[in-house]
């Protein structure tokens, strides 16, 4: 059943959920990153309220000066750059993942806000749709 | 009796226990090459650097420098030790041992 409120809000052609992408590993062990960055630029398209977080071995996929050519798979990573374009700007990166990686917000290709984990708890509570990749 | 093996890891140290495993059970004199996600475990300054550091000593570490490249770390410093190897080393550190044990 819809509900009263199907109507309201930017997108004329229905609902605007609240969407969040959990983004927990590796770019180029398997092939679920790149497959939950086409996810996300689809939702974007359809003017979804889009989060996307990056955690655990997620935050490896948007570390800067990936160069795939010694191992002659596509770099799909510098498309993480458009997503400014399709106005998702809510990128949170827990700081508990870049730590136990060496990694600080200068080493990561596009700005994100480094969240605690208490913060990103909160963040995931707020959503309509949760996925994973 | 493969005296002299080689060891392979190819899952990041941060999503599966293959790294410990290899490094628990791996014998002293063998060679362990990181590849594929593994190469996260060659980075220092990471939570699981102290673990490989422990067993500098008794085994020889290598690391596959084009994954190294893919994965944005060819910048970063590397757990004092490792040697990087491209494709032909990969294929020499083969020969060269009795044996390989992948760890998936």
């Amino acid at each position: 059943m819809p509900d009263e409120n199907e109507f309201e809000g930017e997108y004329q052609g229905g609902t605007v959920k609240r969407f969040l992408y959990v983004n927990r590993r590796a770019p180029h062990g398997t092939i679920y990153p790149h497959e939950t960055l086409e996810m996300v630029l689809i939702a974007a398209a359809f003017d979804q309220d889009v989060t996307v977080v990056f955690l655990d071995d997620g935050v490896y996929q948007i570390k800067k000066d990936q160069d795939t050519k010694g191992i002659g798979i596509k770099n799909f990573t510098p498309a993480f750059r458009a997503l400014d374009d399709y106005d998702v700007e809510k990128l949170y990166v827990e700081k508990e993942s870049l730590e136990a990686r060496g990694l600080t917000a200068e080493d990561l290709l596009v700005p994100v806000e480094v969240v605690s984990t208490e913060e990103l708890r909160e963040i995931m509570a707020e959503q309509d749709v949760v996925l994973g990749g | 009796m493969a005296s002299r093996m080689l060891h392979t890891v190819n899952k990041s140290p941060f999503e599966r226990n293959s790294l410990n495993s290899c490094l628990r059970l791996a014998r002293k004199g063998s060679a362990v090459l990181l590849i594929e996600d593994g190469v996260y475990a060659a980075v220092a300054g990471t939570s699981v650097a102290e673990r490989v550091s422990e067993r500098m000593a008794e085994l020889s570490f290598y690391v596959l420098g084009p994954d190294v490249a893919a994965r944005g770390l060819g910048g970063a410093p590397l757990i004092e030790g490792f040697r990087v190897v491209d494709y032909d080393g990969f294929v020499d550190l083969v020969a060269e041992h009795d044996a390989t044990q992948a760890w998936l």
